[in-house]
């Protein structure tokens, strides 16, 4: 597998904001990496740093094997780019959009026609493809600057926050085509602030704040670097509780936390098996319980802990200041 | 090349396109056309020998004025649209984007004027001159149209906000169309004024217009036409493709 996007150490200042301070990434080619961070957090900086739009003030990239510096041109021929606001000319159709990149892009007349009606097509547009595209919807407008960046069939594609206010529906469509193109081969390099798409489609997520990655591993490293999974017991009468825990504690060897108000019992449990046990026990020492579960961490409870964490620990320096 | 061709075509779809667009560019400067006729020939006249005449050469300079206003409107647009951003991620010359956008404002100022002269024509506008100074005077009014939409282009992609690319209209363009010989002659301004006047670029393109389509002493204002045209064309081309250059 080959490495499409590798970045090292990478930093760009505007001013005294320091908006990337030192990033390193790799992606290889047929994966997915989703970049996760809050507002400010150096997501769109990477994106265009990579996409050869700003230059970083420190540190190297390439990208589909050229550095976006001293190679900018070449990166030009081999990327895709889908910014945050769909970057459509309203004044022209569908299809029309399509072929004037094409038409940039060196393709002949009727190649770039063929290759705007393809794209059209497969992007389930139908008849709107001959329609201004300023009478499209939120996410046909986005679903159409994907298409604009795909026509030159690009081995690099980022997408920097493509769902971004679109309804769930339009969201899965655009989830489908961006495995489609994973499945061929591309590698994409995806910014989001939603943790469930980032789940979805991200081979490796690398988790920004400030300038930094302070995480980065697969959903379920991430996952589990909080803690693996959470056994819940609710019991139906308050009573139980401490028989529950007391029961709970000698399976697992942990101390199980106790919401009276709840009637919840929780214990970090490390293996799936210990389900099984605990139904077992229970119903031999005879209590009703009224719910069990066996939660993972989100990916959401991965985000707020991390960010969290650091805005916790942030917090007396930034009030001293 | 191709490149700056393709881009010349979506701009003038825009025309096609964009209800108003071609209307507001065209009907404007007709409008002016009427009003000052209509309003001023009756006063102006007296100065002028028919006022028509005098008027279509200077609201064909108050035209190309404006398209300082109307470049700039539209390389900001796209550049808020984030449109410039992607054909920067395009392997395409850093110039192709700039020279699509003046060539079709080019090919806009050439077919405004045309339609300005037919709108002329009907209300009495007689060119007084051989084909030659004629044709002259169509080249150097779109050369000056170009050396102007430069302007507008760096003006666009310099401007912080939408609001400021509209203050330029307001607060420059319209006002140094009326300190100039756009509607009316030099010398019947006050002698202060005249001054002001005078160093007006618009007024030198006026009168070299006027001078080779109506007769007249040419080369005075024809050598100081070109002297404006070289200056802010190469001026504004530089600036407008060195902060293109530097977009981030």
């Amino acid at each position: 597998m080959s490495i499409a996007i590798q970045a090292q150490a990478l930093t760009r200042s505007f001013g005294d904001t320091r908006a990337l301070d030192g990033i390193d990434l790799e992606v290889p080619s047929g994966t997915v990496l989703g970049l996760l961070g809050p507002n400010g957090s150096g997501k769109t900086t990477a994106v265009r740093i990579l996409a050869t739009l700003l230059p970083p003030s420190s540190g190297r990239a390439s990208v589909g094997g050229f550095d976006v510096v001293r190679q900018a041109p070449q990166v030009r021929t081999v990327i895709g780019l889908t910014g945050q606001y769909a970057a459509v000319d309203g004044n022209l159709t569908g299809v029309e959009n399509l072929e004037l990149i094409g038409r940039l892009l060196d393709l002949s007349r009727s190649q770039a026609r063929h290759r705007a009606v393809e794209l059209i097509e497969r992007l389930d547009f139908a008849d709107a493809g001959r329609r201004l595209s300023k009478t499209y919807s939120g996410g046909m407008r986005r679903r159409l600057d994907l298409a604009a960046s795909l026509v030159g069939r690009p081995r690099v594609l980022f997408l920097d926050e493509p769902t971004t206010g679109l309804d769930p529906r339009s969201r899965i469509g655009m989830w489908a085509i961006i495995r489609e193109l994973v499945a061929d081969g591309t590698a994409v390099l995806l910014t989001t602030q939603y943790l469930e798409e980032a789940d979805q489609l991200a081979d490796e997520i690398a988790v920004l704040d400030l300038g930094r990655v302070i995480a980065a591993g697969t959903s379920d490293e991430l996952k589990r670097r909080i803690g693996g999974q959470v056994l819940e017991v609710r019991t139906v009468d308050p009573v139980d509780l401490d028989a529950v825990a007391a029961e709970l504690a000698a399976l697992t060897g942990d101390a199980p936390s106790i919401d009276r108000a709840t009637r919840l019992v929780k214990v970090p449990a490390q293996d799936t098996v210990l389900v099984a046990a605990v139904v077992r026990r229970l119903d031999e020492v005879g209590i009703v319980i009224a719910d069990l579960a066996l939660r993972r961490p989100s990916l959401d409870d991965v985000f707020l802990q991390l960010i969290g964490r650091r805005a916790a620990m942030n917090e007396p320096a930034t009030s001293a200041a | 090349m191709v490149h700056a061709l393709v881009l010349t075509h979506r701009h003038l779809l825009h025309l096609i396109r964009i209800p108003g667009l071609a209307l507001w560019s065209t009907a404007q400067p007709i409008l002016f056309l009427l009003l000052f006729d209509f309003m001023f020939s009756g006063v102006i006249s007296r100065d002028t020998g028919d006022y028509i005449d005098f008027l279509v050469p200077g609201v064909v300079v108050q035209f190309l004025a404006l398209t300082v206003f109307t470049t700039a409107v539209g390389v900001h647009a796209d550049l808020c649209a984030g449109i410039v951003d992607r054909f920067r991620s395009l392997p395409i010359a850093r110039s192709a984007v700039l020279s699509g956008r003046i060539l079709s404002d080019a090919i806009r100022c050439a077919v405004n004027i045309v339609v300005l002269l037919a709108a002329g024509a009907l209300l009495g506008f007689r060119f007084s001159t051989g084909v030659v100074p004629i044709v002259g005077a169509f080249l150097l009014a779109i050369a000056f149209g170009v050396a102007l939409a430069w302007a507008g282009a760096w003006i666009g992609l310099t401007a912080r906000s939408p609001e400021a690319v509209q203050s330029v209209g307001s607060i420059w363009v319209v006002p140094l169309t009326f300190l100039s010989s756009v509607f009316v002659p030099t010398r019947t301004v006050p002698g202060w004024l005249q001054t002001v006047v005078k160093v007006n670029p618009l007024t030198d393109v006026a009168d070299a217009l006027r001078a080779l389509t109506l007769g007249g002493p040419t080369t005075g204002p024809v050598l100081a036409s070109l002297a404006w045209t070289t200056g802010v064309l190469v001026t504004f081309s530089a600036l407008a493709v060195r902060r293109y250059r530097r977009l981030e």
